[in-house]
């Protein structure tokens, strides 16, 4: 089929885009050409990039919206630790963050799963508003977890870190408000960019697949996808948890890259999720490429402009609503014809001129 | 015995009654018509069948089997598909995926085959491209297969609801209005069309349509709703001529 | 008398939520949208006041009607601007512009104000009544806060059922399209939705502050989110539900705190919104919608 052929090699044009980026990215920092400043953001890059096509999946092809990003990457982020810090020194760094992996993704996907069955039956707005307030209150609870080791074994307090009764050997591992600290920096640039190709990959060949086209016909018209024999909830909670799980991952390689993991509004915050539904935005709802390219320029980009820092979340506001209102309302049709008009008009001239 | 058999079907929206004892039996192989007046509870009783409304009473068997009050899949599993009146199509889907997402059911490979692309997914996916693109070529349909559903004409679409809805292999293809907004050749041609589903699928056919011509010229029986209830039911030319069936569609 | 105490905090502090409630839940039957930005109104007409009062130096009662105008104004413009533009626009189209809006609130505030948070100033100058020979203290901004809420449930009703411009809305909450052809001015009905629904954060917003004093750009935030559970609690669209659904909330809310764990607080009431949809997604007075096909 020249459809299928079409999607696989515009599938494979990205993986090349991605493979292509690491390459360089890694050369240009071993010929010590990326400054200290871009270096420390390539590995929170690939999280980012990571999280807005998991967003992207359940903005575009699914047609929901999570405001709730960062609380999955938060859920990751510290399962992933507390295993790593638990292990470590017990089995090969590799196969330990293998574990990390798996296990961050599996904690943010069953959260997934258990705000998904019952949100998710219903209209759009409250997954909207049940992800935004899962965010903002996941952190308040990992907050209060304190969590110790000793020769006797595991210590449990919602108190404080004096509660847990650790003896001599005992060590605090998940400290309240102080989080998690040491864990180990298994976290790398190249882990990362590997990573998103998974997640990449995952995404794209779920899209292409009979999964994926349930997905979207749900997104597209629900009764009518139930008149064909679709399984609305399965497919719904399919996308958001896989979804879910991706974000995870992206909360795994965080966490890894950091010697202390807090669950601080700054890091895992309602702006982190907002930060990425623009990502999303802009690079085009559901355009999965799209998606990578905006996370890319938006957070290296800041980071050359200083200037503009303090204005940033501001224009991420205004971003969102002139994408909206340009892409939906009337006048901005309007106004998207004249461009299109525009750019016709200036490429054919030029085609004359070759004739 | 009768492919699709209902009894005594009833169904009240807060106090009113839109729907009342109704009765149908369908034969194996028929073309059937639903017709009367807007607002006499045709597309409701359509609801009722295919599940997107619960009835408050009477029983609905389709091939011997009770399915009163099962959920829409379930129903379309069991063997009813259904066109809508105000279509809906998967929009942003091309037309060869549009078909594709009806053949969901019958053409199945695991999500993880799908996601490692393992030897089913392609064997599978090939199958199903080749089973939608005979049916879009019943329809007339195979050289828009690439076009997204929602850039076809009108009347396109119309078909293209056909194809999605017997992609699932239904054993009672229910249309709503099928010749709605066509024009008289169009419809002449989709009349041509249900006419040769009807033969080549062996197909039984529950339609609704206001287009008189169009129900004379195929339907072999037909019923007639008004106000909810039954005013008529029979053989098509003899009920048509029916001096109360022309007193309702007319006015006194 | 501890447990009164608590529960006479919890009937004021859900009276605010009721109060916001009433704003998602108008705007959500009339105009069919989330309005994401409705709690960070809140922020704003506190922020109004407390300049009003404390910059300009004016009395408490001046600062309340600057907020209300202040509020009612933004309120009517964001429809006008955002809003209005993507009345035929996809939900999630709508909703991701809401919360652009939402987000430029905050982040103007925290531009224009700074993100310290500001001691806010009581407007009730009431000093409350002490029962049981002292053993029951009841603050003065309790009682207001619990009377203006009923006064707002009562007028609300009776301006819905009574008046033609609360006919008209009921009307257009019903089918928009039916209410156009009658003659109803849709536009100008969604418009007085959302000036109504912005007076009544500002109110809430001053009632808020006065109890909590603290403001910073994140203030309307939790509370937004509380309001909305409360209004899906009662059953969105329903008034009487904004205001049962508020005041349970705020019951569990400050019980929670009082009784289990201040930090676990929101935490509950977050669970409880996961159980109410699970249960009885429509609340307890909403009714089902049934979609048309």
């Amino acid at each position: 089929m020249r459809h299928l052929q079409k999607t696989t090699k515009s599938n494979f044009i990205t993986y090349g885009i991605v493979i292509l980026t690491a390459v360089i990215i890694q050369i240009l920092s071993s010929a010590g050409a990326v400054s200290s400043l871009i270096g420390g953001l390539l590995v929170p890059l690939c999280a980012y990039m990571i999280l807005a096509i998991s967003l992207n999946l359940v903005v575009g092809i699914l047609g929901d919206l999570s405001l709730g990003h960062a609380g999955f990457m938060c859920v990751g982020a510290f399962a992933s630790a507390f295993f790593s810090k638990m292990t470590a020194g017990t089995m090969p760094d590799g196969l330990r963050f293998f574990f990390a992996l798996l296990i961050g993704a599996a904690a943010a996907g069953l959260f997934g799963i258990l705000i998904g069955i019952p949100v998710l039956r219903l209209r759009g707005d409250y997954l909207a508003i049940v992800t935004l307030a899962f965010g903002e209150i996941i952190k308040n609870v990992i907050n209060v977890f304190f969590i110790g080791r000793d020769s006797s074994g595991l210590h449990f307090s919602m108190k404080d870190s004096v509660a847990l009764n650790l003896d001599s050997t005992g060590e605090v591992i998940v400290n309240g408000p102080q989080g998690i600290n040491g864990t180990p920096k298994d976290s790398t640039f190249l882990i990362g960019m590997f990573l998103l190709l998974i997640a990449l990959i995952i995404i794209l060949n779920l899209i292409n697949s009979r999964a994926g086209r349930a997905i979207m016909s749900i997104r597209d018209d629900r009764i009518a996808a139930e008149s064909i024999g679709i399984n609305i909830t399965k497919f719904k909670l399919m996308a958001f948890s896989i979804s879910a799980a991706l974000a995870g991952v992206a909360g795994v390689l965080y966490a890894h890259n950091l010697s202390s993991l807090v669950a601080s509004p700054k890091s895992f915050g309602y702006n982190m999720s907002i930060m990425i539904l623009v990502f999303v935005v802009l690079g085009g709802i559901g355009n999965i490429r799209g998606s990578l390219i905006a996370a890319f320029i938006l957070t290296l980009l800041p980071e050359m402009l200083r200037g503009l820092s303090n204005y940033r979340m501001l224009i991420y506001a205004i971003v969102l609503i002139l994408m909206m209102i340009f892409n939906w309302s009337k006048g901005g049709g309007r106004l998207k014809e004249m461009v299109a008009e525009r750019l016709r008009g200036l490429r054919k001239p030029r085609t004359k001129e070759v004739k | 015995m009768a492919l699709l058999e209902v009894k005594n079907l009833g169904i009240s929206f807060g106090g009113l009654r839109a729907v009342n004892a109704f009765e149908v039996k369908i034969e194996k192989g028929q073309l059937y018509g639903l017709i009367g007046p807007n607002g006499a509870g045709k597309t409701t009783i359509f609801n009722l069948l295919t599940g997107v409304y619960k009835p408050t009473e009477g029983i609905i068997k389709l091939d011997g089997a009770d399915i009163t009050r099962k959920k829409a899949i379930e129903i379309n599993k069991a063997g009813i598909a259904r066109t809508f009146q105000n279509i809906r199509l998967f929009k942003n889907l091309s037309v060869l995926d549009n078909v594709k997402a009806g053949l969901h059911n019958n053409y199945s490979y695991s999500t993880i085959e799908g996601l490692l692309r393992l030897p089913r997914y392609f064997k599978v996916e090939k199958e199903m491209n080749e089973k939608a693109m005979e049916l879009l070529k019943v329809f007339d349909l195979d050289k828009e297969a690439e076009y997204k559903a929602s850039n076809l004409p009108y009347g396109k679409q119309r078909k293209l609801e056909i194809a999605r809805a017997l992609a699932t292999e239904p054993k009672l293809l229910l249309l709503d209005e099928p010749a709605a907004g066509m024009n008289p050749n169009e419809t002449e041609e989709l009349m041509q069309t249900i006419k040769f589903v009807q033969k080549e699928f062996e197909m039984t056919i529950l339609l609704i349509e206001h287009d008189m011509k169009l129900v004379s010229g195929i339907c072999e029986e037909v019923t007639v709703l008004n106000f909810g209830e039954i005013l008529c039911q029979g053989e098509t030319k003899a009920v048509l001529n029916d001096p109360q069936v022309i007193t309702a569609y007319l006015g006194e | 008398m501890s447990f009164l105490s608590y529960l006479i905090n919890g009937v004021s502090l859900g009276s605010v939520y009721a109060i916001i409630a009433l704003g998602y839940t108008m705007v959500y039957g009339i105009a069919k949208m989330l309005n994401f930005a409705h709690g960070d109104i809140i922020m704003v007409g506190g922020y109004a006041a407390f300049l009003a009062m404390v910059n300009a130096g004016l009395s408490p009662l001046i600062g309340v009607l600057v907020s209300i105008v202040v509020c009612t104004l933004l309120g009517v413009v964001i429809e006008r601007i955002a809003y209005k533009p993507l009345r035929m626009a996809p939900p999630l189209a709508v909703l991701i512009t809401a919360i652009g809006v939402s987000y430029f609130l905050q982040n103007l505030a925290l531009l224009l104000f700074g993100a310290d948070t500001k001691t806010f100033k009581s407007v009730i100058s009431f000093k409350g009544i002490s029962l049981a020979g002292g053993a029951l203290q009841i603050s003065g901004v309790t009682i207001v806060t619990i009377a203006a809420c009923i006064v707002i449930v009562v007028g609300l009703s009776l301006f819905i059922n009574k008046t033609r411009a609360g006919q008209a809305m009921l009307a257009v909450s019903e089918d928009r399209g039916a209410a156009q052809l009658m003659g109803i001015n849709v536009n100008k009905t969604i418009a007085l939705t959302f000036a109504i629904g912005s007076a009544l954060a500002a109110i809430a917003g001053v009632l808020l502050c006065s109890a909590y004093p603290s403001l910073n750009p994140y203030t309307g935030a939790m509370p937004g989110i509380k309001a909305f559970v409360a209004a899906v609690f009662g059953g969105i669209g329903s008034v009487p539900g904004a205001m049962v659904g508020g005041i349970l909330l705020g019951i569990i809310e400050i019980l929670a705190k009082a009784y289990i764990s201040s930090q676990l607080a929101d935490a509950i009431v977050f669970a409880m919104l996961i159980i109410i949809l699970l249960v009885k997604p429509t609340g307890i007075f909403g009714k089902k919608i049934q979609e048309k096909v």
